[in-house]
């Protein structure tokens, strides 16, 4: 039976002002009721293909037709009117406003001609959860319910503005394997029901449970459609990279060395005075990488922050290599030789308005061998800078560039190389390699194993349970504050297990010598 | 002087100082609402002062003189919208300049109207009148409180249950609300964040110039220099401290008129003036304090996220 083709994009081009050939002939075609991965690395021109369909961009060349008839989109909301729906990646809701009238908003039901009819909204919010079995209370405020339930509310509003298409940008990067395991049972009753679904995303493992056909970019072009079924993930991953990439690595045992830092009890409020970091204690040692898994904000952020010597405001002791960093400022803790891969790399990894090379040396612009007396040392920066750039393989134009230009990718390697290249003998890394590209992730990882084989401690706060899994010597859970779980067999951990502890089911009872002395 | 305080005299004081900072109050609530710190409130209530004594003198009618006031407060607002939003003036700069332009044009204005520099008295202006209601008149107490006030008074205590109603019962009032909460989200289900700014800072120009016209018209019956006195920003803390929620802006929009009131009384006794005149100002002082803390908490808790 020949299935009925409802969207297709024929060779769509797009460049931007800026000179960036997103997409280059670009060719995609949706059967009806199939779930479609649209896979490749960041900057591979995934999000500006959907952006295009989406009505968002307008292309520079080619045409989109749906269900046979050419048409133009120029805006989201006609994209909407033709049956295509989006779920962005930060989800587009407002927090003050229930469930119900999220869905509705925009296309309120009336009371009149004047008032909005919000038993009706109530009501058709209920309709439409029922009608596609998303258990969900719709009188909820948005921003008392858990990431899993925005995401089904996201969805829900695409259907109830009648999408046929729905597109769903990195849906599972937020989601606990669980919540994951969830939305793909939805995914499928909606492929069921006769939707046709997008499926953005990197993860080769969820292609392969949930995606009929996979379309691969890599660098703006489109390296072909296949059937999910007939192609391997090693294929999938050569395709999408261009070079085989090892899943696996090898690591050597760890060899264990001294505790540099010892965590007692400390106990940290955010501004708002909730409890996010509740009495915990743990050591780490010298040469191991200490993993701390947990769905975010469950004060990952800030015990980071704390003991990075950020956050002043906390209680408990932090000694690092037997300092107590309470009365630190945050250079005395980096100069007991800390090194910090921030959560957010536009927001206080970099400055993005600044170059390459004055990003490079914001944390040892002022030592003597590039500092003088009074003015820096140009020419030694200069030449450290370009080692440092081919060192960790930084793609841009000259170190003069403006660090906000390059790709999340690109900005990571800078700053990654910015840390590393202080000789740390302690690296707390938040997220190191969140959005960023196969490549880039890669390298990171394999430096961050390398400075653990040559006795550095890392810690390493992820969300990505592969990185977790494959990097960790120590692992342990982060929930509510506190170490839910700690294994310090990594190999033996299961991904369900950790997602159990991760949502706060089971609780270690005892993390005495597991954790710390 | 407590004699004079617990008069239904002094309680009509609290109204007729409220009325002002009441419209204005509504008027930052309605612009923050959709995301917009509309701080040419200021200004924009001293040009409905000096249109309102204008515009009622010219149709001889204070109503007359009220619609056009509003419609021109509404075209304030539009141009305020016109800068911020088309041509991506910073807000407070945009305000900041409206602010000025007032100060100086409506001097410049009056001289032209008037050919007089400090006061409007050579024009013969129509003032809002005071109102008594029937029957609720003759009961004891309640109708000496509750009637006799002015007409705009009324108008301002009406404003805050409608603009309640508006922002939280209506469609256009959730796309406010939905705007200048999250205006991706807003513009991802196709509402124009544009367009429903504009109307934002339209109806914000609308419910401020009717407290300017009430500061000519009521108040008092002539325009003076700079007679706005601050109350501008006065209703942007009290929107604020009010949560930028009609009903909360209420509340302290009365707490400021009680202060001013208390200003106007004090008056009378042997306190210097000078100190007296600071009481409404000390008051907003504090209170842009509180206001100025809550909004450091909000952005702390924006960077954290």
């Amino acid at each position: 039976m020949e299935k009925q083709i409802v969207l297709q994009m024929l060779n769509i081009m797009k460049i931007y002002s800026n000179g960036v050939v997103a997409n280059e002939d670009v060719t995609l075609e949706l059967e009806k009721g199939e779930i479609h991965a649209l896979l490749g690395e960041n900057g591979a021109g995934k999000s500006t293909l959907m952006k295009v369909l989406f009505g968002i961009e307008t292309p520079d060349q080619g045409k989109i037709l749906l269900n046979g008839q050419e048409v133009h989109i120029k805006s989201p909301q006609e994209a909407i009117s033709k049956g295509i729906g989006m779920v962005h990646q930060h989800f587009m809701l407002v927090p003050s406003l229930t469930v119900a009238e999220n869905i509705i908003l925009g296309v309120e039901p009336r009371k009149g001609k004047v008032f909005i009819d919000f038993n009706k909204a109530v009501d058709e919010a209920k309709k439409i959860a029922e009608t596609y079995n998303f258990d969900i209370d719709v009188t909820a405020k948005v921003e008392d319910i858990p990431v899993g339930i925005k995401q089904k509310v996201e969805i829900l509003k695409a259907l109830y503005r009648g999408a046929d298409i729905l597109i769903l940008d990195e849906p599972t990067a937020v989601l606990t394997p669980q919540e994951t395991a969830e939305l793909f049972v939805q995914l499928k009753k909606l492929r069921g029901n006769g939707h046709t679904i997008i499926f953005i995303s990197h993860k080769l493992d969820e292609i392969k449970e949930i995606c009929d056909r996979a379309t691969i970019m890599r660098n703006g072009r489109s390296m072909g459609t296949y059937r999910v079924s007939e192609i391997s993930t090693d294929d999938m991953s050569r395709l999408m990279v261009g070079r085989e990439v090892a899943h696996s690595f090898e690591k050597e045992a760890a060899k264990c060395g001294d505790v540099v830092m010892r965590v007692r009890d400390l106990t940290v409020y955010n501004s708002q005075g909730v409890l996010k970091v509740d009495g915990l204690s743990f050591d780490l040692r010298g040469g191991e990488i200490l993993g701390i898994a947990g769905v975010e904000g469950n004060g990952q952020s800030e015990l980071i922050d704390t003991l990075n010597g950020i956050n002043k405001k906390y209680k408990g002791t932090i000694r690092i290599k037997d300092a107590d960093i309470q009365r630190m400022s945050i250079k005395d803790v980096r100069n007991l030789k800390v090194a910090h891969i921030p959560e957010d790399r536009m927001v206080s990894g970099c400055a993005g308005t600044l170059s390459i090379l004055e990003n490079l040396f914001s944390n040892q612009y002022d030592r003597p061998e590039y500092s003088g007396k009074m003015l820096l040392k140009r020419k030694a920066i200069e030449k450290r800078s370009n080692e440092l750039i081919e060192e960790y393989k930084v793609k841009c134009r000259s170190n003069k560039q403006a660090v906000g230009m390059l790709s999340g990718g690109n900005i990571q390697k800078v700053i990654v190389a910015r840390e590393f290249s202080s000789a740390p003998d302690i690296i707390i890394a938040n997220q190191p390699t969140r959005g960023i590209d196969v490549g880039a992730t890669e390298f990171i990882r394999q430096r961050l194993l390398e400075f653990r084989n040559a006795g550095c401690a890392v810690i390493l706060v992820s969300a990505d349970l592969n990185e977790i899994f494959a990097l960790s010597d120590r692992l342990a859970v982060m929930y509510k504050g506190k170490f839910s779980g700690v294994f310090t067999d990594v190999s033996a951990v299961t991904e369900e297990e950790l997602g159990r502890y991760m949502l706060g089911l089971e609780h270690a009872e005892k993390l005495e010598g597991a954790i710390y002395e | 002087m407590l004699s004079t305080i617990f008069t239904a005299d002094f309680f009509a004081a609290i109204l007729r100082a409220t009325t002002p900072i009441l419209f204005a109050t509504l008027a930052a609530a309605i612009a923050a609402k959709s995301g917009i710190i509309n701080m040419a409130l200021e200004g924009m209530m001293l040009f409905a002062a000096l249109f309102g004594v204008i515009f009622s003198s010219l149709t001889q009618s204070w109503a007359g003189g009220l619609l056009i006031t509003m419609a021109l407060g509404g075209l304030l607002g539009l141009i305020l919208a016109f800068f911020v939003l088309n041509l991506k003036t910073d807000e407070i700069l945009a305000a900041i300049a409206i602010n000025l332009v007032a100060t100086g044009g409506t001097v410049l204005l009056m001289l032209a109207f008037s050919g007089d520099r400090g006061t409007s008295i050579s024009i013969q202006s129509v003032p809002a009148p005071k109102l008594d209601i029937p029957f609720l008149q003759d009961v004891p107490v309640l109708g000496s409180l509750l009637c006799g006030h002015n007409v705009m008074t009324y108008l301002a205590l009406i404003a805050v249950v409608v603009v309640h109603i508006f922002l939280y019962k209506t469609p256009l009032g959730l796309k406010i609300r939905a705007v200048g909460e999250n205006k991706n989200a807003a513009e991802s289900v196709g509402i124009s964040s544009r367009r429903i700014q504009y109307i934002a800072l339209i109806l914000s120009g609308i419910l401020v110039a009717m407290g300017g016209f009430f500061m000519s018209g009521g108040y008092m019956s002539m325009f003076t220099k700079d007679m706005a006195a601050g109350r501008g920003y006065i209703a942007l803390a009290a929107s604020s401290m009010g949560a930028n929620t009609p009903i909360g802006g209420f509340l302290v929009a009365v707490l400021f008129g009680i202060a001013q009131a208390f200003a106007n009384v004090m008056q009378l006794s042997t306190i210097p003036y000078e100190l007296i005149q600071m009481v409404p100002y000390l008051t907003t002082l504090i209170g842009l304090g509180i206001y100025s803390y809550s909004r450091m908490k909000k952005r702390q808790k924006a960077g954290g996220k």
